[in-house]
């Protein structure tokens, strides 16, 4: 079955859990045990409705401050696809927290409030969804029942968003605006009767119709490798099996390909999933391959199609999101981690940070801090196989590791 | 005619994190309980090493509470793959005193495995414990990470998780701390049934329709037994039921079903309208029951 990832941002109080939970109750994703879990629980906050966000909230520090704090994963289904939802706060102080929903995700939510349109909030969820180069974006206009269902303020709110999307450097990205309520559940799963201006399709029904391809998009084929698999049994003696993840794009036996670092040439000689035999791994498998040539490959080193080589550098310029309470300060050594693959690195300097409001780049700052936005230069101490972020996303994204404290401090997005 | 792989993003996102596992840690464990989520652990577990064995020994933390099906299930299923097996009993925590039976109408071993799980990896000295939890069962877990780093006592800081990017998974950790590796996190209820059908997997009798005697309490069928507190006046009756998650007998409610086959089961779930936990008796003792028990180094 197909699986698409989502990710969804809002501001506080734009309805984002209930927009949530409105979602899982249309579906009949709840369960009576949930669903009797939330008439209590909205009974005793005296609501006169159902208090859907009380179906993601799940930590006791967020039901106690009635917010959201950390990305919850929420999974759902419908006849034609499974769905997991990565809520993320949309508060300032957690960028980090929507960066690494978005990272997994092949959609997005955007919510706006109706009643105050596109807020500083909305600026920084669409350029991280711009940084993070996510394919189909939703921007939903929530409480459209709180502005008697305006298609006028509707369509002010879009124009304000154009102003936006004019900004955007990733045109190929997919926006769609939606007017809904996710309280009285309008335009969400069931086509709204009050907005027959709105000719588009409810919330979900859109969904539905996006692509579900993996979040590795079509480019071109890279397997890093994660283990060598040498079982030493009678019937596999000299059995040399490269096993990883395929992104993207498919390999074949007899595809010519290349190991990096070491520029090293072969042929695919088997493709092996589990006990069977294929003669095309496809994108997206977890698979094990052989290769004619007995050559040295270990952990960490990149298969490709000779046709198709990356770039292998000491040096790259990234965009990174700083996810660390200590400061990115220049000349200091960090774990550079792309997949199966850890060097150790120095940051050479920060070029600048860049404004999540889309109004440029300071240039005259010479560190980071937590939250923030920024460009880098790192000096490797051994060559990477790498790509720009724009071409492949796992191949050109990579995650900075705290040499003492061993934290995830940053993520990068290579130039 | 030319063959292509038909890859499930979920499983092959799950053989990845466990090649990840036996690569970045020296010392990993996969726990396992018998159950149908640790079940379907060790089949990807042989996808992600084939045609060599799993790399790592599995371990059982027994309550000694558990039903004998899933016992016997397990001796058999470690000896058709050929790879060590630990088991370490609570009953031994108690006799050392180190925890205390609990009494009572909901008394239940399931809470004291967390002394037994934390004695077993200090002893084997395990750096990564690799579970089949998943964040659809329960709201506390809905916001685990793939790597869970725990500290020298086991302890969970929700509020503090490294952030997890693209498949960029950091194990890097320091001597003491370990990591709770859950592959499947992204898996359903529903998606576990269909892959045991898909790949036809052996499981447990338990989990199929069977004739059981049980008693009622708080609406939910519980299995009469030496190791579960009954009343007097709770009376015993032989019902024709199935369990849909399989802890010790003291914390597992099972479920009316005449569901015999794979097939028929995966059908009942996707008909259900109650959760998987809802069956748990001991995640109804209050509304944050799981979170507390994870901050103290519960799976």
């Amino acid at each position: 079955m197909e699986v698409l990832k989502i990710a969804t941002a809002g501001s506080v109080d734009d309805g984002k859990s209930t927009l949530i939970g409105r979602i899982l109750y249309d579906t009949q994703s709840l369960t009576t045990d949930k669903l009797e879990a939330i008439e209590k629980s909205s009974k005793q906050k005296g609501f006169d409705y159902l208090d859907f966000s009380l179906a993601t909230d799940g930590l006791v520090a967020e039901r106690e401050q009635g917010i959201t704090i950390d990305v919850a994963h929420i999974y759902f289904s419908t006849n034609k696809k499974s769905y997991i939802i990565a809520d993320t706060p949309g508060h300032i102080e957690y960028t980090r927290n929507m960066v690494t929903g978005a990272s997994t995700s092949q959609a997005s939510i955007i919510l706006v409030d109706a009643r105050n349109g596109v807020v500083e909030q909305t600026y920084r969820h669409f350029f991280i969804n711009n940084l993070l180069r996510v394919k189909d974006v939703i921007v939903a206009v929530n409480k459209m029942d709180l502005v008697d269902f305006s298609q006028e303020k509707f369509e002010n709110i879009k124009a304000d968003f154009q102003a936006l999307i004019a900004k955007s450097d990733y045109k190929e990205q997919n926006i769609t605006f939606i007017p809904v309520s996710a309280l009285t559940g309008d335009n969400v799963v069931e086509k709204s009767t009050k907005t027959p201006w709105y000719t588009g399709a409810p919330l979900l029904a859109h969904l539905e119709q996006l692509n579900g391809q993996d979040l590795y998009e079509k480019s071109q084929v890279r397997f890093p490798v994660q283990t060598v698999i040498r079982p030493k049994q009678a019937n596999f003696h000299d059995f040399r099996g490269y096993a990883g993840k395929l992104y993207g794009g498919d390999l074949s036996v007899g595809d010519e390909i290349t190991v990096l670092p070491s520029l090293t040439t072969s042929k695919v000689k088997e493709i092996y999933f589990f006990d069977q035999k294929f003669d095309t791994a496809s994108r997206g498998s977890s698979c094990t391959i052989t290769l004619e040539d007995n050559i040295n490959i270990s952990r960490g080193d990149m298969i490709v199609k000779s046709t198709e080589k990356p770039k292998v550098e000491k040096q790259l310029t990234a965009k990174v999101c700083w996810m660390d309470n200590k400061n990115l300060v220049p000349g200091t050594n960090y774990f550079v981690q792309n997949g199966s693959n850890r060097i150790l690195a120095k940051v050479k300097n920060v070029q600048g940070r860049i404004a999540t409001d889309f109004t440029g780049e300071d240039t005259s700052i010479s560190s980071l801090s937590l939250n923030e936005i920024g460009k880098i230069q790192i000096q490797l101490s051994k060559p990477l196989a790498f790509d720009a972020y724009d071409k492949n996303k796992a191949s050109g994204s990579f995650i900075l590791i705290d040499t003492q404290t061993n934290n995830t401090s940053g993520v990068g997005f290579i130039e | 005619m030319s063959t292509i792989i038909d890859s499930n993003p979920l499983e092959s996102e799950a053989i990845y994190i466990i090649r990840e596992v036996a690569a970045q840690f020296e010392r990993p464990v996969l726990l396992f309980s018998g159950g149908k989520d640790s079940i379907t652990l060790v089949r990807l577990a042989q996808k992600a090493f084939y045609p060599g064995k799993i790399p790592f020994p599995l371990m059982h933390i027994d309550t000694g509470h558990n039903f004998p099906e899933t016992i016997e299930f397990r001796d058999k299923l470690v000896e058709e793959l050929g790879v060590e097996l630990i088991v370490r009993n609570v009953q031994d925590a108690i006799d050392q005193g180190k925890v205390v039976e609990e009494k009572g109408r909901y008394s239940s071993r399931n809470g004291l495995q967390t002394t037994t799980l934390l004695d077993a990896l200090e002893e084997f000295k395990f750096d990564a414990a690799i579970g089949g939890a998943r964040r659809d069962e329960e709201k506390a877990r809905a916001k685990e990470r793939i790597f869970s780093v725990r500290d020298d006592f086991g302890q969970w800081d929700e509020k503090n998780q490294r952030p997890e990017l693209f498949d960029h998974l950091n194990g890097k950790i320091e001597l003491g701390q370990n990591v709770r590796v859950f592959p499947i996190s992204n898996w359903t209820e529903l998606d576990v049934w269909s892959y045991i059908q898909r790949e036809q997997i052996e499981i447990p009798s338990i989990y199929f329709s069977h004739k059981r005697k049980t008693f009622l309490r708080d609406g939910m069928i519980w299995s009469a037994s030496d190791f579960v507190y009954k009343e007097d006046d709770e009376e015993v009756e032989e019902r024709v039921v199935r369990f849909r998650t399989v802890g010790d007998m003291t914390c597992t409610a099972a479920v009316t079903s005449e569901a015999v086959t794979i097939a028929e089961v995966v059908q009942e779930i996707k008909a259900s309208t109650i959760s998987e936990r809802g069956a748990r008796i001991d995640d109804k003792r209050s509304e944050a029951a799981m979170e507390k028990r994870k901050q103290q180094g519960y799976f």
